[in-house]
Formats: structure tokens, sequence, C-alpha cells
């Protein structure tokens, strides 16, 4: 199973890191989200795989899973959601106001440059 | 005993800045006069708590009254007191600027934002855990995401998706990192994993050299080390002046937190690190502070000027750290005291150029009003940003070189040639802004309003400069003991209650 877990991060990673290179910004959002599952997997692992125990102490628990990763995990789910949402609004708001969707700035220094 | 002060300049930006949101959302003057009045109460905070802790070994917060390691705690030493009172006064003169120059009335919520901004801020210096490190980057990240649009406008937003981007990537690197050292020491209070890191089995001395640059290369992104330093001059140079201002303490944020964790966590006496993070942020440094100056030298507009003035001051901390020599880190200490005050000070002085002027080209126009004022003040910042006699600039860098006799041939050299194309850069930018302008004809706007309280805002930075320069003896001897409690940190260590290693089992 930890073959496999290194594998799904690494792929998502990997794919994440490709996307983000893209010049528009739809990719490059698609790319950190999905970054963002891979590093939520690779905190999850962290707190080491035991499959099948509970995190909450209870009576009759033969062993128990780490429960902390649990809890960092949740956070970095909640950060990165809202941090998603946020870049999702920025990148309309510069679609709207720009007229089209590239990340880099070249063209309008240009026009600057022109202006001056 | 536990002051519960510790946690004021947390709390206090929290529960106000949700108030101005919720309640005085359409009465700007409300704003202004709460906003002002929480950054003077934080000063007045950072003060009390700068005083107790100077003379008091470092305290603890336990949050929650959870014992550490397993509660997050947070840390009241020399160096957060030092950075809390920094951050204090910069933000009373970028409010004071704000309020002045009607920032704050181009776009809605800016007084909220920028308690918001505080809170994270000063967490980040506060706190003793390093999960936690990354809530409070989260929250003045979220913050600055705000305030850098503020007031809209092509550039801005589209300078604001790069500085969104580049920011995502480093908390997922930052998670990344958190996670390793987290699978490696099973801890995440800081004291704890600088114990457990000490201690390390031979077999994982891989996993967390990984670590150590996966965290160090987030905060240099912070810090805007080369090559992580490009989503800087981009993003200060769209972002509204005072809000540039403001991030001043921003990149001094990254600096802090390289700081924090190489000494406590990483420091070069651990058999596992040795001296790599030292190896690689020196040329890092070097390279920053060569781009820094040559940024300066060639920049066509103002604010870009201004960003690449931080990058280079940036490069001068970072040089003085790698160094891991109290006396080094004290140098630096003072050089980022100098640097905050400075770069907020030409971040402002852009400001009101370009605001009289329309743009920030560095090409001759027509007279500006209050040229003459406004001409003073830049030659001053100047000065103090090149590093020239007599202010404090000069005396930082000084202190530096003094610091760096060991590599004397390429260190010297660097900061020296450096200084030579930052001289040249301003006498550049300001000849042809202010004397060149003589010959261009009518001025453009004379009747633009005073705007005194702006004035007062900068000039107070640069009073602050001349009260370094002034009293650069006591203040260095405050620093030294600092950096002496840096480079030894049993005390704050000592100061979490560590349940001993031996009997945790595991």
């Amino acid at each position: 199973m930890e073959a496999l877990i290194a594998i799904a991060i690494g792929t998502l990673t990997a794919s994440g890191i490709y996307l983000m290179l893209r010049q528009r910004t739809f990719p490059v959002i698609i790319g950190l989200t999905l970054l963002s599952y891979a590093v939520n997997v690779f905190i999850f692992a962290a707190g080491r795989i035991v499959p099948g125990l509970p995190a909450i102490i209870s009576p009759d628990a033969v062993g128990y899973t780490d429960p902390l990763p649990q809890a960092l995990v949740l956070t970095a789910i909640v950060i990165s959601f809202g941090m998603t949402a946020v870049i999702v609004l920025m990148a309309l708001g510069s679609w709207l106001e720009s007229g089209h969707d590239k990340v880099d700035m070249d063209d309008d220094k240009d026009e600057q440059e022109a202006r001056a | 005993m536990m002051s519960h002060w510790i946690i004021a300049p947390v709390v206090l930006p929290a529960i106000i800045a949700p108030l101005i949101v919720l309640m005085m959302r359409n009465d700007l003057t409300l704003q202004r006069i709460v906003g002002l009045t929480s950054t003077l109460a934080l000063a007045a905070i950072a003060a009390a708590l700068l005083i107790s802790t100077s003379h008091n070994p470092p305290e603890i917060y336990l949050l929650g009254n959870w014992p550490a390691p397993f509660g997050i705690v947070l840390m009241l030493d020399r160096l957060s007191a030092m950075m809390l009172m920094l951050t204090a006064l910069l933000a009373i003169a970028v409010q004071l600027y704000v309020i002045s120059t009607n920032w704050d009335a181009k776009g809605r919520h800016f007084h909220a934002l920028f308690l918001f901004q505080m809170m994270g801020i000063n967490g980040a210096f506060l706190t003793g855990d390093a999960f936690n490190l990354f809530v409070f980057f989260e929250v003045l990240l979220i913050a600055s995401y705000g305030l850098m649009i503020h007031g809209a406008g092509k550039d801005r937003l589209r300078a604001g998706v790069q500085y969104i981007a580049f920011n995502l990537i480093a908390s997922t690197l930052f998670l990344f990192a958190l996670a390793t050292i987290y699978a490696v020491t099973g801890t995440l209070n800081m004291a704890d994993i600088a114990v457990k890191v000490a201690a390390l089995p031979e077999g994982d001395a891989g996993l967390i050299r990984v670590a150590a640059i996966l965290m160090l290369s987030v905060f240099a992104i912070k810090g805007a080390l080369v090559p992580l330093q490009f989503w800087l001059p981009g993003t200060y140079a769209n972002a509204p002046g005072p809000v540039a201002a403001l991030f001043a303490i921003m990149t001094k944020v990254g600096a802090y937190a390289i700081l924090r964790t190489a000494t406590l966590i990483f420091p070069p006496e651990t058999a596992a690190i040795g001296t790599m993070v030292a190896d690689l942020m020196l040329p890092a440094a070097l390279v920053t502070l060569a781009i820094g100056s040559i940024g300066i030298l060639g920049a066509t507009t103002l604010p870009r000027l201004a960003a690449f003035a931080g990058i280079a001051s940036m490069g001068t901390i970072f040089i003085a750290f790698s160094a891991f020599t109290p006396q080094a880190t004290a140098a630096a200490l003072y050089y980022m005291m100098h640097s905050t005050l400075a770069a907020a000070a030409i971040f402002l002085i852009a400001d009101l150029v370009t605001d009289r002027r329309g743009n920030g080209t560095l090409t001759a126009q027509p007279r500006i009003a209050q040229q003459g004022l406004i001409a003073a003040l830049f030659f001053a910042n100047a000065i103090a940003l090149a590093g020239m006699p007599p202010l404090s600039g000069f005396i930082g860098k000084l202190l530096v070189m003094d610091a760096l006799r060991d590599n004397l041939a390429l260190i010297w050299t660097v900061i020296l040639v450096s200084s030579f194309f930052m001289v040249l850069g301003f006498a550049r930018a300001g000849s042809v802004l202010f004397w060149k302008s003589h010959a261009t004809g009518e001025p453009a706007d004379p009747h633009h309003s005073a705007q005194p309280l702006a004035y007062v805002a900068i000039g107070g930075l640069l009073a602050g400069l001349v009260g370094l320069t002034v009293f650069a003896g006591p203040i260095m001897g405050w620093l030294e003991v600092t950096a002496t409690a840096l480079h030894a940190p049993d005390a704050y260590i000592a100061a979490n209650q560590l349940p001993a290693l031996a009997t945790e089992g595991n």
C-alpha cells in the first residue's frame, strides 16, 4: 500500500507541476489544486499508514493510528480550499479587466513602454 | 506564571477587524479612528513586551493550557518582541499615510484587511509551533491578497494572480516540509523539533536534510532570496504604494523565519545538517544583493526601483545570516530594522511622486507639487538605502562587513561594488525625477493638496533611521545579547518544559 500511495502522490505532484507551468490561469489553478491534493495525502502518510485502527481512544482498541496528521490535513484542506476560491475570483477579475487570461505580464509592460 | 499579554498582539486585531467589517462598514472616519487606535495599542503592547523580555528569559504562552509539546505554544523572546515593535511602528506610519492620501477610500475594507494582516504578522513572530507558523503565514497572506489588489485595476489584478499563485506553491511546499519533519521527529513544537533533530539517528539524516531545504526554500520565497525573488518586483511595483510599504515587513517575516529555524532547529552544530544551510545561503545572498543593486540601476519606474532596493537589502541581511556567528547575526538584525524603515519610506515616496505625476516612469516630466520637499525626502532616503554616511545604512553595512572579515575578498567586494551601483541608480533616478523636470516647462498639477500627514509618516520613518544612527551603540549592545541567545537557544528550549527524551519511549 505504501508504494501505491507514493505513486499516487508522485503522479498528482507531477501533473500539478506540469499544469502550473502552463500559460493560462485555468490550468494553473487546476495544477495548484492537484498539488494541494498531493500534499494532503502526503501529510496523511506522514503519520504512518496503519489500516483499520481507530484514532480516538476506546477501551477495546488493539492499537491506534496517529490522530494528529488527520487534524493537520483538515486544516490544510480548509486553507487550500479558501485560497483556491480566492485565486479563482482573482483570475476571473483579471480576465474581465484585461480580456484574456494569460499568466505572464510581458505584453502589458510593452504597452506601458509604448505609452511612456 | 503566565502573562496573557503575549497573545494580545494576535487577539486584539482579531477582535477589532471583524468589528470594523460588521459595524463600521459605511463610516470611513470611524474606521480610521478605530484602525489607528488599534495600531497605537499594538505599539504600546509591543513596547511593554519588549521591556519585559529585555529583563526576563524567553516566556511561553500555552494556548488552552495544554503543556508543550502537545498543545500549541506562543513564545516571546527578545527577537519576537523586537519584530513586534518594528511591525507596529511601521504600521503606524503606513496608516497615517493611507489616511492622509485617501488610499483607504479607493476600495472597501482597507482597515479591516490591514488589521488582519497585522494579526498574521504578529502571530508569525510569536508562535513557537511549526504548523501554527504555517497557519499565521496563511492569515497574513490572505489579508495581503486583499490589500495587494486594493483599488483594483488591470495590472494590479494580473500581478495579484501571479502573487497568489506563487504563494500557493510556497504554502504547498511548506506543508510538504512540515509533513516530512513530522514524519521524522513526530512533533511540531519548534523547541521539541530542535531537541529531536539534535538527537536524530543517523539513518534519518537524509530525510531531515530534505525537510530543512524545503522549509528554508519556503522562507526564502517570502524573503525574496535569489533564485526565488521573481515574484517581488511585479507584486510590489503593482501594489498600492502604502501596501508595498507595509509589505516591507513581509520579506522580513521570511528572514525572521529563516533565522529562527536555522538557529533553533537546523544549527550548524547538528551532525545531520552541518554547514549545509550556510553553504547554500551565502552564494544565493551575494547574487541577491547583486541583482537588487543592478535592478536599482536598470529600473524603468520608481516603484520597481523601490522593489529592487528591497531585494538588495534582503541580500545584505542574508549574507550576514549565512555567517552563523552572534556578531554577524546582531549586525543583520540592525540592518533589518534599518532596511524595513528605509524600504517602507521609499515606497511611500514613490507613491507620492506617482500620484502627482500620474505615472511612475523614470523620465523627465514637468514639476510636481511640493517638489522640493519630496526631493529632499528622496535624497535622505537614498543615502540611507545606498548605505552612505551619515545614516544608519552606513553603520549597518559597516557592522555586517566587520562581522564578515573571514571571507574578505568575496563578500566585501560584492557589498562595496553593489553599494556603488545603488548610489549610481539612486542618483540617476533622483536627477531625472527632480532636476530634469525644471527643463520641461510648466508644472502639471501645482495645486495638488499638501497632505501634511503623509509627510509626517515619511518623516517619522526617516526619523526612525536617524534614531537608529544616534543610538546605534545601545541598540547594538541589546542586539548582541539577542543574537547570543539565538545561537545558544537553551533558555528558549527550557521555557517549553518539555518532557525528558528518555521517558518518552517511542
